[in-house]
């Protein structure tokens, strides 16, 4: 690994002083730090974020749940209130990588991050969440912009993810039986007044399926999906599963995650 | 060379401008303080800086759990982890379970049920599962397999390793 800088600033405006285009924020490092060990990345300072206290912790409020975005995903996983909340959230968040990689590993590093395969960023969507940085607030729609790519801007950091609490949700994934990431996973949460299915793994970033959110809208029912065609154009093909057998997937993920609400 | 306090770590300048931290750490009860490279990983300063090569690096891209220690009781990767990163932890490698030259109970179901065969997982193994029994006193076979999904034995010993866990379970 290449040497560099390690700051560990407490609070967030010396985080975002310290912040230039040759830095990054370490959260729990779970993919930061093996980027840099791979070479895939280098950087001349890294800038700590986990001694900022107020960026650690989950608020739950009459419609949402707030999550400080040095939680880590053991937290989430075994919270009370997450369970009782939006217990879908905590089960995603029980389900990403290994024990020690949920020991050390966080929300905000993993939506900075926006792996193509990451669970969370599926949550976020379907759960119409909003991203709180140091700077503005961010609908999730607009923050995952493509592959590890997301709307934050230099020196911007991911303070908080609020999700909307909803009538039901469930999350179902098809992990790699290796690194645990999606190969695909789907996120469906039923709102008052609509439904949401997201998808991560599928593609080069994570999306809404406006079809199946639609027929799930008009009618919360696996029979409403049966036999509903999702398209494999765009979706990705690899030594893991080929693009027809990622459809497959979201469509029988789709259905099971409804059949779980 | 100058030392700057700004972040509570003391930074040392060297002429060539690379970057040292102090880290210090209570290791299996034992405080240690030294100077390294802002970069050193945890499973560096384990192995190279005091010595404690029981602590393996078997992928190193935090997959396989060979480097399993335990930072504030909690079980991580070493090999992922930064040495600056866990400044002022209490840190247990594999060399800490014995206790006056006894076998851990983890460590002596794996010798009972032969736990493994290469032995190159085994340190990992046995961190993870002491963790896994810290928060759950009687897991099922199920659950072993789930929390050591993080920990991977190339000799695929699987079997017994499980057998040594439910073993150290009735013991813990």
């Amino acid at each position: 690994m290449k040497s560099f800088n390690y700051h560990a600033p407490k609070d967030v405006k010396d985080a975002s002083k310290l912040a230039s285009s040759n830095s990054a924020f370490l959260a729990g490092g779970m993919t930061t730090i093996p980027s840099m060990k791979l070479g895939l990345a280098s950087y001349k300072d890294v800038i700590d974020i986990k001694n900022i206290k107020k960026l650690s912790g989950i608020k739950v409020s009459g419609k949402t749940v707030t999550i400080g975005a040095t939680t880590k995903h053991v937290e989430v996983a075994t919270s009370k209130d997450v369970k009782k909340a939006i217990p879908a959230l905590a089960k995603l968040a029980g389900n990403i990588g290994d024990a020690q990689v949920r020991n050390r590993g966080t929300i905000g590093g993993s939506i900075s991050n926006n792996d193509p395969s990451a669970c969370y960023p599926s949550a976020c969507m379907a759960l119409n969440a909003v991203i709180h940085t140091n700077k503005r607030k961010i609908d999730a729609e607009k923050f995952f912009t493509g592959m590890f790519e997301t709307a934050l801007k230099g020196g911007e950091l991911v303070e908080a993810v609020e999700f909307q609490i909803p009538e039901k949700a469930d999350y179902q994934k098809h992990p790699n039986p290796a690194s645990r990431y999606a190969i695909i996973g789907v996120f469906v949460a039923k709102h008052k007044k609509d439904v949401n299915v997201a998808v991560t793994g599928a593609k080069s970033c994570v999306y809404i399926d406006k079809d199946l959110s639609k027929k799930l809208s008009s009618n919360f029912s696996v029979s409403a999906i049966e036999g509903a065609e999702v398209k494999s154009s765009g979706m990705n093909s690899d030594m893991h599963a080929s693009a027809e057998y990622r459809a497959n997937l979201v469509s029988l993920y789709a259905k099971k995650a409804v059949e779980a609400c | 060379m100058f030392i700057n306090f700004t972040y509570g770590y003391n930074r040392i300048y060297s002429g060539r401008r690379r970057l040292m931290t102090k880290v210090t750490l209570e290791v299996n009860g034992k405080k240690v303080s030294k100077d390294v490279p802002d970069h050193t990983l945890l499973s560096v300063f384990l192995r190279d800086n005091l010595n404690l090569t029981g602590t393996h690096v078997g992928c190193d891209t935090s997959q396989c759990g060979a480097c399993v220690v335990h930072v504030n009781g909690k079980s991580i990767k070493s090999c992922s982890t930064l040495a600056a990163d866990v400044e002022g932890s209490k840190v247990t490698t594999i060399e800490g379970l014995a206790k006056d030259g006894k076998l851990h109970p983890m460590q002596a179901a794996f010798k009972k049920t032969h736990g493994l065969q290469c032995g190159y997982c085994t340190p990992g193994m046995v961190m993870s599962a002491v963790d896994l029994l810290q928060t759950k006193k009687n897991p099922s076979d199920q659950e072993i397999r789930e929390w050591l999904e993080g920990n991977i034995c190339r000799c695929t010993g699987y079997q017994n390793i499980v057998a040594a866990v439910k073993e150290a379970a009735t013991k813990m």
